[in-house]
């Protein structure tokens, strides 16, 4: 399978339930946006440095979550800094690094399945309105299996635009990767059916 | 036209064009320094999925594949992914992408029959552009703490031509598509459907 | 095992305007059945109907007296289809997973779907694979996973598409070495003729009709007569 951000540990973040840090995330960072004073992005911080060093995945890994928000932040910081001060630019920076490194910190302390299947309960009280959890399960994991066969597909596509001189051409390889592509969907939904994907 | 279930074949197409828009985040990745977002083929992803699964799958794969995305998948373009991609900066695009799809999906099935391969590109402009930015860009100036809209349009303006290469590449597709190969595109089958069953 | 008794009367498909069956009688009782035909003669959609995929524009297919029309569902539980292409038939991410994943309505628990699961990879030689990516096996591989998918359910009647159009002599050659020990009944759609050794009939379509039926050896002459 597809290799998530996951890593593996035992540390106290690690062993709370997806559910569990899904919600106090949503809560902290709600509460983050809506008092987005120096004391609350502040105490933020605080809390994002001890989580990690509890979570044992590493400075460097939380940093290498963070590295793709540098040029924006700078940007952000200096702008603040024209415009509202020095103040107000550290606010946002901090803001933008707290949201980004707490959401990061989830992702890097659950398995991917974990917040899969998370997801896939949640959508349980929404069966009422026609949504079927299992056929999403079906749908998420169905698309974990193409991702090798589409990116196979498309090297092949790569290949016979190359052998036919049009190596630069956006088209000829966009074009048959498209009908490549709809015409597996069309085996796959035909594979599914046979399997009684749609008998009751 | 009765061969599989029509369900299973729905489904199919949405998991294979979600990996599809994960594929392309693959190759072609060309990071423009400075800013946090890259650009990819993504976007193009995006906009054929609109395109050719209409108003009802394709916010289903686009949502399908922010979905492992979240779970930590490291899908978007750069290998990057999890969580903190949605409450970072450039989260609204992710947002913008899956109501975009829609609203090109919509707009391609409802194509007066006047009206060509210029429909497909306003369809683009609209979903794949207007849109998304319309998402993206006060979502980022919220996120960077009250940076001006002003600001953060120009911290994404440097997007606008590579999306706009894009929805000309679109077009082109899927006019191919739509002339030299009708039933690589399903919505084509919809509305032939639709039109057998009024007839019939 | 009990043969099944496939039906077909007076089917006909069409695709719009494009004809592709029209007018097959035939009874099918035999354990080892093989179609033959051209690209385009038919054989391809003639098998999809015998487990609903396809239906008929015109007669009825039934299956042990059930109509594909009606039953459909009841027919795929006994009806296994295995298609060309693996990779369009794999459709969870690791080898023990998709083997599983035809066994999600059978009312096992977890540890006898495990089990079962298990059973089948060993054997068919892919015991050591059970966790790993089903993108990571080979061909031949892939192909013995599609089957072990279909084949854990115990079906009665096993379809196969050109099982081996894809694969290599050497994976073929062990793909008909499967087919031949299975104690099902096997109907298979080939080009491979010498897949079709040791069947007790075969059929010949050309544009649409049957040209041919019966013993193997009478069936691919005169398959044989049709391609000079």
């Amino acid at each position: 399978m597809l290799l998530g951000l996951y890593v593996p540990g035992n540390s106290p973040l690690h062993r709370r339930r997806a559910g569990t840090k899904l919600a106090v995330l949503g809560v902290l960072l709600g509460v983050m946006g809506v008092f987005r004073t120096a004391e609350v992005v502040t105490g933020g911080f605080v809390a994002l440095t001890a989580l990690t060093l509890l979570s044992g995945v590493g400075l460097r890994t939380m940093l290498a979550q963070l590295r793709p928000l540098l040029w924006f932040a700078v940007f952000v910081g200096a702008f603040q800094i024209w415009l509202s001060g020095p103040r107000q630019a550290a606010l946002a920076v901090g803001f933008l690094l707290v949201s980004v490194g707490l959401a990061a910190l989830v992702t890097l302390t659950t398995r991917t399945q974990e917040l899969l299947d998370c997801m896939v309960s949640g959508l349980r009280p929404l069966r009422r309105l026609g949504v079927d959890p299992e056929r999403a399960a079906l749908t998420m994991s169905l698309t974990i299996r193409s991702i090798p066969v589409l990116l196979e597909l498309s090297q092949d596509v790569q290949q016979a635009r190359r052998a036919r001189g049009a190596e630069r051409s956006l088209r000829a390889f966009a074009v048959p990767l498209l009908i490549r592509t709809v015409r597996h969907a069309d085996r796959v939904g035909e594979a599914l059916a046979a399997r009684g994907v749609d008998d009751p | 036209m009765r061969r599989t279930p029509l369900a299973t074949h729905d489904l199919a197409l949405v998991a294979v064009f979600a990996a599809l828009v994960a594929v392309l985040g693959a190759p072609g990745y060309i990071s423009v320094s400075g800013l946090s977002a890259p650009i990819t083929l993504q976007t193009l992803g995006v906009m054929l999925t609109g395109s050719v699964l209409g108003a009802r799958r394709a916010p289903l794969a686009v949502l399908t594949f922010l979905a492992l995305v979240a779970a930590g998948l490291p899908l978007l373009a750069g290998g990057r992914g999890g969580l903190s991609m949605f409450t970072g900066p450039t989260g609204g695009f992710l947002v913008g992408w899956l109501v975009g799809a829609a609203v090109i999906g919509w707009l391609v099935e409802h194509r007066p029959s006047r009206f060509g391969l210029g429909w497909v590109a306003l369809a683009n402009l609209v979903g794949g552009i207007a849109v998304v930015y319309a998402f993206g860009v006060p979502w980022m100036s919220w996120a960077a703490t009250d940076l001006s809209l002003s600001a953060a349009w120009a911290a994404s303006i440097v997007y606008l031509p590579g999306d706009l290469i894009k929805v000309a590449v679109t077009t082109v597709i899927a006019g191919g598509l739509l002339r030299g190969y009708p039933t690589a595109m399903p919505v084509q089958h919809r509305v032939r459907r639709d039109r057998d069953s009024v007839a019939g | 095992m009990r043969m099944t008794t496939i039906r077909l009367d007076g089917v006909g498909h069409s695709y719009g305007e494009r004809v592709v069956l029209r007018d097959v009688d035939l009874t099918l009782t035999e354990t080892r059945i093989g179609l033959v035909g051209a690209n385009g003669s038919g054989k391809s959609t003639l098998a999809r109907m015998i487990n609903g995929l396809v239906l008929p524009t015109a007669g009825r297919v039934v299956v042990d007296g059930l109509d594909t029309r009606e039953q459909g569902a009841r027919i795929r539980r006994r009806v296994g289809f295995v298609f060309t292409d693996p990779d369009a038939q794999i459709v969870m991410p690791t080898v023990a997973e998709d083997v599983a994943f035809s066994l999600r309505r059978s009312g096992l628990n977890a540890r006898e779907k495990r089990e079962r699961v298990m059973a089948a990879l060993d054997r068919f030689g892919l015991a050591g694979h059970a966790d790993h990516p089903a993108h990571l096996l080979s061909g031949g591989q892939k192909q013995l996973l599609a089957l072990t998918s279909v084949l854990v359910t115990e079906p009665q009647v096993l379809v196969c598409d050109e099982p081996t159009t894809l694969l290599d002599a050497r994976n073929a050659r062990s793909v008909a070495r499967l087919l031949a020990g299975l104690e099902q009944q096997v109907i298979v759609v080939t080009h491979h003729l010498d897949l079709l050794a040791g069947f007790d009939r075969v059929v010949v379509l050309e544009d649409g009709l049957v040209v041919a039926d019966g013993p193997v050896s009478e069936s691919l002459a005169a398959y044989r007569a049709l391609l000079d």
